[in-house]
């Protein structure tokens, strides 16, 4: 049931993913091409997506716990350090270089296409030189 | 390329994105940080840590047949950039995602909303240099 449920949550996501417009790598890049082709669509993804976790985070934490684990499990690390910063500008220039980002991508590969796939590779290339220069595993959540 | 201004498709989009990060904190209490999702599927230490995660991915890969299925179309993806664009991106996305803790899903949407210290630095960083790499590649190199 836990794993139904965890299926669920990624089609939804997936689906917002797909009529938003995040998936298409064309409208990505000109959001950010602010002095060229200018598309706004994506903030207003965005705004969509905090309005909805904004209230209703705070609604599912009035229980106490989920309705399939013991507890909530929220990253509560609040340090600034290089990692930080570092990480976030690189994967801002490889964003800007590809037009995918990781919650864009995983959705698309249900496209089929190859070049989703190829950049999914890449992604995972990546994590596994992170994980050479930095030994202790992936803790990708914020 | 142009794109077409998608304020109401974009903003409903938006909205069930949210409400897939909602539906992930209410039956498992986790952020749906695809980050985080994707590294945990493929190098994952245990396997109860590792099979959420790999039925969220094959949930979010299904959405868009299930689009296919219901409006018999999929939806628009154009790839602007070369294959080397790709897997030289892909690879900085990787990389940088994973030290940084978090991409524009788990920073962005889940991290923003908890008024995270962390995703308040992180996001405005990412973007920042998300527009600085397109002005570069697109208007000073004129790619």
């Amino acid at each position: 049931m836990k794993h139904l449920f965890a299926l669920l949550t990624g089609l939804v996501f997936g689906t917002g993913i797909a009529l938003s417009g995040m998936m298409d790598p064309a409208k990505v890049l000109n959001f950010f091409d602010l002095a060229g082709t200018w598309d706004p669509s994506l903030a207003f993804v965005m705004g969509g997506a905090l309005i909805v976790t904004f209230i209703g985070y705070r609604l599912v934490w009035r229980r106490k716990a989920p309705l399939f684990e013991a507890r909530f499990q929220v990253p509560t690390t609040s340090n600034i350090d290089a990692r930080l910063v570092g990480g976030s500008a690189l994967f801002g220039v490889g964003w800007g270089i590809a037009g995918f980002c990781p919650g864009a991508a995983i959705p698309a590969l249900g496209t089929g296409r190859w070049e989703v796939a190829l950049f999914l590779v890449s992604v995972t290339g990546g994590f596994y030189l992170r994980r050479l220069w930095h030994g202790d595993p992936a803790k990708a959540t914020s | 390329m142009e794109t077409e201004f998608t304020p109401f498709a974009s903003f409903g989009g938006g909205l069930m994105i949210g409400l897939g990060a909602v539906l992930l904190m209410l039956g498992l209490g986790r952020i749906f940080g695809a980050t985080g999702i994707l590294s945990g599927t493929i190098f994952a230490e245990a396997r109860e840590e590792m099979s959420w995660r790999l039925a969220v991915v094959l949930g979010m890969v299904l959405s868009p047949i299930l689009i296919f299925a219901v409006t018999g179309a999929m939806p628009a993806l154009t790839v602007p950039v070369s294959p080397a664009m790709i897997v030289v991106g892909g690879v900085i996305v990787g990389f940088g995602a994973s030290l940084g803790s978090g991409c524009t899903s788990g920073h962005g949407v889940c991290g923003l909303s908890r008024l995270s210290v962390r995703s308040l630095v992180a996001v405005p960083t990412f973007m920042l240099t998300a527009a600085i790499t397109v002005f570069v590649i697109r208007h000073a190199l004129g790619a």
